[in-house]
């Protein structure tokens, strides 16, 4: 038999972030955040949510709620594979996807992702990677994935690497844009600068 | 009307079956596909999470590159990446909508040299060959029909999802058509547009090989032949990870992954090394073609 | 255009009063400022705030005012004159003032509610009143008409509402035509099976009221017939009715049957699929509805008939008659009744589910609407009441779905009001009928009406298993060997908040209801209005319900918005009582809002007489010119808008009263 497990759970009010709710909602795609019915589609539909400790359902109830801490530090954003079901079955037309993204982009913001995660590694690495190049290569941006993450897995899919090699489809050269990339950092440069000329966002 | 030809990063690595057989059918049908110059990563779907408006203005940029070279040409940008495809779309459709995205990336890009007046049509290659080839011609042109290889017709998610432009976003038929028009049995099945883990294979294994293993059993279970895909990510997932499906579900799932272009090449008599059928894993048993 | 501007014979003493309408106009409005700028404005003699000017008080402040200080014109500054233009009008009049010289100024509907910033609210209420001050100057002290009412009503559509409306008209003494298109009355009621929620046969409730409609000497019941044309207004419609031919003499038709069994379509593949059966059996060209179908009298369809397609039958139908009744020579008969006034109930059209793909209905074949289950439980169904699956076998396990089509932005927005305690009479009937094990799958339990949350509770108590979510999608794809060759259910169970598959034999979709695919074509035919949805739209939410904004036209059931039965039935009641209202009083008084000529500057052109929606001018050959039969106008300005030589004129919107209208917003703009 296992012991008895008890824990106390009750949330304070004063430990919710009341403007969280209102941060999600004025990204672009979460402006119908408010109109949530509560009805599970999300859930039903999304082909991971199996996975997940806290149902998209859940995330949405608890992103409105100003359950700030929670929906950052739990798996389902990270879970989120952008395939968009929820977002096309949704009743009330909540773009469920685009706030699992405005989600991400915060937890990765104020850097509260789990350790061990690779996605925010690989998003970084796939950033890295297009601001040299200008172009991604999955073959390389895996592997440096792994080796941050887990260095057992490059062992473990060399086999995949040779074969993948073996048919031309991957390659140890490196694949470069065929000019203008310059220009596309300059561009990338100037996000940021007219980001900060912007007030909002 | 100019087609311009956008490959994305996949049909020049892993996918690079995809670009040969999406470029020699074009040919082909006559329709010859011309590079984008100077394109870069579309943004893709990792980096929207880092950053969502340098994710779309890379995507805008390849936009702009595309809208120059046509002039004042109507312009299709076929992106045969489903990933690609979206991103392009989304970054057209989220300037539009939301005034300041829009004001930051046009900003962006005049500080690049570039200006993007929004007249690029971003196509997939499913609505190119359905809407402006038409089935016709491709039946014309199948000199060697596939007489009934059974094939589960495998969209993915992004090609009709969120923005449901050219096809059914909940039972989409453009590559049942294309197929059948070639002589090929789509199977009646009802996961065509399941997820497939996307880049979940390669972060978070469990969750993203049980999505593959739910298509692919069930694609047997369908009694297909092949399952025809029209992305490089799923036929990637779907394929190279058989084997470690197997051994985590105990339960063989071998079958060939092709890309729908593949098949259409074969159909029109274009040989498997110009179609890139080499390159496969699992290899298409013609036994039924 | 020039016009000569009449001054005004009598010295003006206007007073104005601007409402507060509670915080409605003051929390927008500076109503203190309004009302010193308007007592500055010529022939103002005093000008006045109130909190509530349509109260008691706010009246007499105004009647006392007209005694003592001698006003002869009175502008209130409020609301819309839909709501109470009237009570000033009588207010006035009671002290001897005509009623029309009084002047609504609208600055809640058209200001305060609409504007967010204070000062330009306060800006258009100013110069609203100034209008309205300067265009009393050309008010006229005209004469309310009487018009005589036609005593009879016309009642639209023949379902439980046109059936508990016409028995009203019809007991309080008044000829009622009540016209139906389906070939029998009953409407959608007499194809559910038992009624919710103390659960009495449908049949058995609604069939008597069905005979007394075919029985009573004051109804005629013309079924099979549609509505052409809709002219006249409120007390002297005249009306155009279709009544198609049925190929039957319906005097001389029993309902026999004998034509049917000899109607020489025997196969099914080609016979077509039974309407009244939501296609769940076939029936022949020649067919009764149901076995109570009212009047009992079968109909030959014209796109099925043999003999009327092709001219070329045996015509088994004909010999198998004995009454005779069987009459391929039949046409259409156009005919056209006076009323004096509509009720319009013209009921709902059932959410096509097939709209909804993730739901399979149309693809698997065990996929079944609420309305089918109906028919497939009744006795007189397809089945004979056997609730069967298709392949011929009895479900075990039965899933029902909530909310199919409503409170979903892609398809209808709203909340289909009767579906979840359809779907709750669903679970109950398939597990009566089966024994199966039943799951409800529901957003929100909606079961707010007298006896409902009881019905609930029962049910509950039967062992129905709710799930509180919306059902992702029906799919037959199997995870489990349990699932396999089985629907299986995705949702979240979100009480719990876990993703849960669950294999069912049979799936039933609890649809909504929408308005009728030809709502907009009834809309333009009877002048009405319809609400976003496409339902027509009453007067006032809340205080008229039964009224349109035409006169004379009023709404009864589901084609106002989705309602079940009981609803229904009161609403067919007050819709019956307001036109009994009406034609009883015997005549209605007209706004004199009439056009006119002016027989010196008509120049005979004739531009106005196609023009007139009411067909209210003609032209005096003698004098050579337009005359405007005031009965029949109705004031709507086409002809004076039209007018090429300004002959045309209208009271209450005279040339001088628009002039100075503008003016008086311009000189403060």
């Amino acid at each position: 038999m296992s012991e008895l497990k008890i824990v106390r759970r009750i949330k304070y009010q004063q430990e919710l972030d009341l403007s969280f709710g209102k941060d999600v909602a004025a990204t672009p795609g979460g402006e119908d955040l408010y109109k949530c019915i509560q009805c599970g589609t999300c859930s039903s539909t999304c082909p991971v949510s199996v996975y997940m400790d806290q149902t998209p359902r859940r995330i949405i109830a608890m992103t409105r709620a100003g359950f700030k801490d929670d929906v950052l530090a739990s798996n389902t954003i990270w879970l989120c594979s952008s395939c968009y079901a929820c977002t096309v079955e949704c009743p009330k037309s909540l773009r469920i996807t685009d706030i699992m993204y405005a989600l991400k982009q915060k937890a990765i913001a104020e850097k509260v992702y789990p350790r061990n995660l690779p996605i925010p590694v690989l998003a970084k690495e796939f950033f890295s990677a297009v601001m040299k190049t200008g172009r991604s290569n999955e073959g390389r941006i895996v592997a440096r994935v792994w080796l941050k993450t887990n260095p057992l897995k490059i062992l473990s899919h060399a086999g995949l690497g040779l074969k993948l090699l073996r048919r031309g489809r991957m390659s140890i050269k490196t694949e470069r844009m065929t000019g203008g990339h310059d220009q596309m950092r300059r561009l990338l440069d100037a996000v940021e600068t007219a980001r900060a000329a912007q007030p909002t966002r | 009307m100019k087609y311009l030809y956008y490959p994305g990063c996949s049909l020049k690595g892993t996918s690079r079956g995809y670009e040969e057989s999406i470029l020699a059918i074009f040919e082909k049908l006559q329709l010859p596909l011309q590079e984008l110059e100077g394109w870069n990563c579309c943004g893709a779907t990792a980096y929207m999470a880092v950053d969502e408006i340098k994710a779309l203005a890379l995507a805008a940029r390849n936009l702009a590159l595309a809208e120059q070279v046509a002039g004042n040409e109507p312009v299709s940008l076929v992106a045969p990446c489903n990933s690609c495809y979206l991103v392009l779309s989304k970054a057209q459709r989220h300037m539009e909508e939301f005034e300041d995205i829009g004001d930051v990336i046009v900003k962006a890009m005049r500080e690049a040299g570039l200006r993007y007046e929004g007249h690029v049509h971003v196509r997939h290659p499913l609505d190119v060959l359905v809407n402006d080839v038409g089935l016709d011609a491709l039946r014309r042109a199948a000199s060697q029909p596939l007489n009934g290889l059974k094939v589960a017709c495998y969209y993915g998610c992004q090609v009709v999802r969120p923005y449901a432009t050219f096809d059914d976003q909940h039972n989409p038929q453009t590559m049942h058509e294309l197929l059948k028009a070639v002589g090929a049995e789509p199977v009646d099945w009802s996961l065509g547009t399941r997820c497939c883990g996307g880049s979940l294979t390669g972060t978070i294994e469990k969750a993203g090989l049980r999505l593959c293993y739910i298509l692919l059993r069930e694609a047997k279970v369908r009694g297909a032949d092949a399952v025809a895909t029209c992305c490089p990510l799923c036929q990637f997932n779907l394929e190279c990870y058989q084997g470690q499906i197997a051994s985590m579900f105990g339960d063989e799932v071998d079958i060939p992954v092709t890309y729908f272009s593949q098949l259409l090449g074969k159909a029109m008599g274009i040989d498997e090394r110009t179609l890139g059928l080499k390159r496969l894993f699992v290899p298409l048993t013609t036994a039924a073609v | 255009m020039i016009m000569e501007k009449k001054s005004p014979q009598e010295e003006l003493r206007i007073g104005v009063y601007v409402c507060h309408c509670g915080a409605n106009i003051a929390s927008k409005v500076d109503v203190e400022s309004t009302r010193d700028f308007a007592a500055k404005l010529p022939h103002v003699t005093v000008a006045r705030d109130y909190k509530f000017a349509c109260s008691d008080p706010g009246q007499e402040l105004i009647q006392k005012d007209i005694k003592e200080l001698g006003l002869n014109r009175v502008v209130v500054a409020s609301c819309s004159p839909q709501l109470h233009e009237k009570t000033f009008r009588n207010a006035c009049a009671d002290v001897g003032l005509s009623p029309f010289y009084v002047q609504m100024a609208n600055i809640r509907e058209h200001v305060s509610w609409v504007t967010e910033d204070p000062e330009l609210a306060t800006r258009k209420a100013k110069s609203l009143v100034a209008a309205a001050v300067r265009r009393l100057a050309f008010a006229a002290p005209l004469e309310t008409k009487r018009v005589p009412v036609h005593p009879d009503v016309l009642i639209v559509g023949g379902g439980i509402a046109g059936i508990h409306a016409s028995l009203i008209l019809a007991n309080a003494g008044r000829k009622v035509f009540l016209v139906e298109r389906e070939p029998t009355i009953g409407g959608h009621m007499a194809q559910f099976d038992k009624t919710f929620p103390t659960m009495d046969c449908a049949a058995c409730i609604l069939t008597p009221k069905m005979s007394d409609v075919k029985n009573h000497p004051n109804i005629m019941m013309w079924t099979y017939s549609e509505v052409e044309e809709v002219a006249g207004f409120t007390g002297n419609f005249k009306v155009t009715v279709r009544r198609k031919a049925r190929y039957i003499k319906e005097e001389l038709c029993v309902g026999c049957n004998d034509c049917v069994e000899a109607c020489v379509l025997k196969k099914d593949r080609v016979q077509v699929p039974d309407e009244f059966n939501v296609g769940l059996s076939r029936r022949k060209a020649v067919y009764m509805p149901f076995p109570q179908s009212t009047p009992a009298c079968v109909v030959i369809d014209p796109e099925q008939c043999l003999q009327l397609m092709k001219g070329k039958c045996a015509q088994t139908c004909v010999e198998a008659c004995e009454r005779a009744a069987i009459d391929f020579d039949q046409s259409d008969e156009i005919v056209e009744i006076d009323v004096g006034a509509i009720i319009i109930a013209t009921g709902y059209k059932p959410f096509e589910a097939r709209r909804i793909a993730e739901y399979g209905y149309g693809k698997f074949a065990n996929v079944y609407t609420t309305l089918e289950i109906e028919r497939l439980v009744n006795a007189s169904g397809p089945t004979g009441g056997e609730l069967r699956l298709r392949d011929g076998t009895t479900p075990k396990v039965a899933g029902v779905i909530h909310c199919v089509g409503s409170r979903d932005r892609r398809y209808n927005p709203y909340c289909s009001n009767v579906c979840c305690m359809g779907a709750l009479k669903m679970a109950h009937l398939i597990k009566e009928r089966t024994g199966a094990e039943v799951f409800n799958f529901y957003v929100d339990m909606r079961t707010a009406f007298k006896g409902y949350e009881e019905f609930y509770d029962q049910i509950l108590s039967e062992g129905v298993q709710f799930v509180r979510g919306r059902v992702a999608e029906v799919t037959d794809w199997a995870m489990t060997d349990e699932e396999k060759g089985k629907l299986v259910i995705r949702v979240e169970d979100t009480l719990v908040g876990v993703a849960r598959r669950i294999p069912v034999d049979m799936v039933v979709l609890a649809i909504g209801l929408e308005p009728q695919a030809d709502a907009g074509e009834i809309q333009r035919k009877f002048n009405i209005s319809c609400s976003n949805e496409g339902f027509f739209l009453e007067r006032h939410p809340k205080l008229g319900p039964v009224s349109t904004f035409t006169d004379g036209i009023f709404l009864a059931g589901a084609c106002q918005g989705p309602k079940d039965i009981p609803e229904t039935v009161a609403q067919a009641g007050a819709a019956a009582a307001e036109a009994l209202c009406l034609v009883d009083k015997g005549f209605v008084e007209i706004e004199p809002n009439t056009a006119w000529i002016d027989e010196e500057v008509c120049s005979g052109c004739k531009t106005c007489i196609p023009l007139c929606p009411f067909k209210a001018i003609s032209r005096d050959e003698e004098k050579r010119i337009a005359v405007i039969n005031e009965a029949l106008c109705k004031g709507c300005g086409t002809c004076v808008a039209a007018c090429p030589s300004g002959a045309a004129q209208q009271n209450l919107f005279t040339d001088e009263q628009i002039y100075e209208e503008i003016e008086g917003v311009l000189s403060y703009a």
